[in-house]
């Protein structure tokens, strides 16, 4: 009857999410009474997960899902539901975790609720709250099967510290080759960049910035925070940044502490996208763009004046405080 | 090659969304509804498929009668027919099910749907069909070829792009990079006398069940005023960021 929680690492490094998807199991745990069983693959040092509340961790070590796959990590998260009887499941928001949670739903008959922003605000009925309307609204939704699956929004609970045991058992699955009818050819992932997927704070630049030739000091802010770049959809369009820096309801998701906005205007379809952060920092020539009553703070000024002389101070800031 | 494009009719992206009826119902006074966004990038996908490689192209709906303006918009991009399975769309499971009585029964080679409707921001449907029909799945692909009987698929991971080969029959969550948005087609004249002409079939449910019930709404709190910092004192802005904020 635990509640069970897919925890993600990669190259053996669980992933700030894995850490957070515990955190919120455990506060669920905690409503019914219940104990949490994280399921982690091919990781080390599992019993970092009893940090935020893991009670057991079903640990599957196996060299076939040594890469992501959805169909076998599903397979094996069914199994390991079905061995502890689990009635909520958790995962992230993660690409990975939306591609497998609708394949494990039809294998548990479950009900799933992705984008979850809290704990469930009742039991039975066993009700959630969750973004809709690309984060122009919430809603409420009800789960009404047996077995229910939440999908966690990134950054929306946090980390929560709460010592337990994690217990590490060894789990072993039963695949067949159904389970790896994809096979992955190929996986091209820039190294030593901070993705938009898990950075913390994000920089992104608009139209405002003129050409891909002025991205430089855009960079430069991104090197400074350890943050990871991004851009409006007109930008990646234009081709003067990739597609995978395109946010928005169109693009990407932002859900980070904060997002720097330079040289955007605040389209709704942009704000859609990254209205999810907690802190919003916009620099516009024009006082009138819409991003102004969507930011906390807001410099109304010429980002070729304002960033460069920004990053000098961010420098000496940083230089300061770490 | 058979395809299925999987159409959802949503707001359109600039719509102000708003609810009534004690905030349980989508308030549609005034909106504007378009083929979602996704689903549109997967739908032109399937016209270069059909122009380059040959291919029919069907499209299906779960929703009521309000949504034949969307699916006709889709047969004169150059579907060649559009099926309606008349039922309100409840939910991923119950939307999932009914559009897998339409697959089985039509023998696709390849259906695209879109990684997420822009309304409800499910993201489940996709794979519950292609789990539900025994299919392959690729979620948020970004490009998509055919040979034969097999798939070649990137699908867009986290800090960057993983590609896949996967055996047809496939289901595949679609999004821009499927095609560019420049290769987006408006419908023209001739289109859409064409897809006047063209059959629109509507189909009784299977009475799929519900799993998840939205059961109301809320808007979220409104912002507090921007705080405005003179481009001349960034201090202060550093100052905010670090302590007021604590984000960096
Ligand atoms: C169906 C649909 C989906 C869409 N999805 C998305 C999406 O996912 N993401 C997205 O971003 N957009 C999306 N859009 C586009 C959106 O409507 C806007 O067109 C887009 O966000 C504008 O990008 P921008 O802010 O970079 O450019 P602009 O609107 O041109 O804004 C540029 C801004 O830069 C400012 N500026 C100019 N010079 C300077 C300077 N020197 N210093 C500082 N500021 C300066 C200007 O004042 C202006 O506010 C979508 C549109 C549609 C129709």
């Amino acid at each position: 009857m635990s509640v069970l929680v897919y925890t993600e690492s990669e190259e053996g490094k669980f992933k700030k999410t894995a850490y957070e998807v515990v955190s919120y199991a455990r506060g669920i745990a905690d409503m019914m009474g219940s104990t949490v069983t994280a399921v982690a693959f091919n990781a080390d040092e599992t019993a970092s997960l009893g940090t935020y509340g893991a009670d057991k961790v079903m640990h599957v070590k196996n060299d076939k899902l040594g890469k992501f796959n959805a169909n076998a990590y599903a397979a094996a998260l069914t199994q390991a539901a079905k061995n502890e009887s689990a009635k909520v499941i958790v995962v992230s928001s993660s690409a990975n975790a939306k591609y497998l949670a609708p394949l494990l739903a039809i294998d548990l008959e479950a009900g799933y609720a992705s984008n979850v922003v809290a704990l469930p605000e009742s039991e039975s009925p066993f009700k959630v709250k969750r973004t809709a309307f690309t984060n122009k609204a919430f809603n409420h939704t009800e789960i009404k099967t047996d077995v229910k699956i939440v999908g966690l929004s990134k950054n929306s609970f946090g980390l929560k510290e709460a010592q337990k045991d994690a217990s590490e058992e060894a789990f072993e699955t039963n695949l067949d080759d159904k389970h790896f009818n994809i096979e992955v050819k190929s996986v091209d992932k820039a190294k030593d960049k901070v993705t938009i997927a898990d950075a913390e704070i994000v920089v992104s630049g608009g139209r405002g910035l003129k050409g891909p030739e002025n991205w430089g000091m855009i960079e430069e802010m991104a090197d400074i925070l350890g943050a990871a770049t991004a851009c409006s959809k007109p930008v990646s369009d234009m081709g003067w940044r990739p597609h995978s820096e395109h946010v928005g309801q169109t693009g990407k998701p932002v859900a980070s502490n904060l997002y720097i906005a330079i040289g955007i205007s605040g389209a709704i379809q942009h704000l859609a996208g990254i209205n999810a952060s907690k802190t919003k920092v916009v620099i516009n020539t024009d006082p009138e763009a819409p991003f102004f009553k969507a930011a906390d703070y807001g410099i109304v000024g010429d980002a070729f004046d304002v960033v460069p002389r920004l990053n000098e101070k961010l420098k000496e800031f940083k230089a300061n405080n770490s | 090659m058979k395809i299925l494009v999987c159409i959802s009719h949503v707001p359109d992206t600039t719509s102000k969304i708003n609810f009534t009826d004690d905030n349980t119902k989508f308030d549609t006074n005034g909106v504007q509804f378009v083929i979602n966004p996704n689903d549109e990038f997967g739908l032109t996908r399937a016209m270069w498929f059909k122009e380059k490689q040959g291919a029919t192209v069907d499209i299906v709906n779960v929703g009521g009668p309000e949504t034949e303006p969307t699916l006709r918009k889709a047969l004169a991009i150059g579907a060649d027919t559009a099926i309606r399975i008349d039922t309100e769309a409840l939910d991923g499971f119950q939307v999932a099910t009914e559009l897998s009585a339409v697959a089985k029964e039509g023998n696709y080679d390849l259906i695209i749907a879109g990684r997420e409707s822009i309304d409800y921001n499910g993201g489940m449907v996709p794979g519950m069909l292609a789990n539900l029909i025994g299919a392959s799945f690729v979620n948020t692909c970004i490009s998509l070829e055919v040979d034969g009987d097999t798939a070649t698929a990137t699908r867009e991971i986290d800090g960057g792009k993983e590609t896949v080969a996967a055996k047809l029959p496939l289901v595949i969550g679609g999004q821009k990079g499927l095609v560019e948005e420049s290769d987006l087609r408006i419908p023209n004249m001739r289109g859409i006398m064409m897809a006047r002409k063209k059959p629109l079939t509507v189909k009784d449910p299977s009475g799929a069940s519900v799993e998840t019930e939205a059961v109301s709404f809320e808007k979220p709190a409104p912002k507090g005023d921007v705080k405005l910092i003179d481009p001349d004192n960034l201090d202060q802005l550093i100052d905010l960021l670090h302590n007021e904020a604590k984000a960096i």
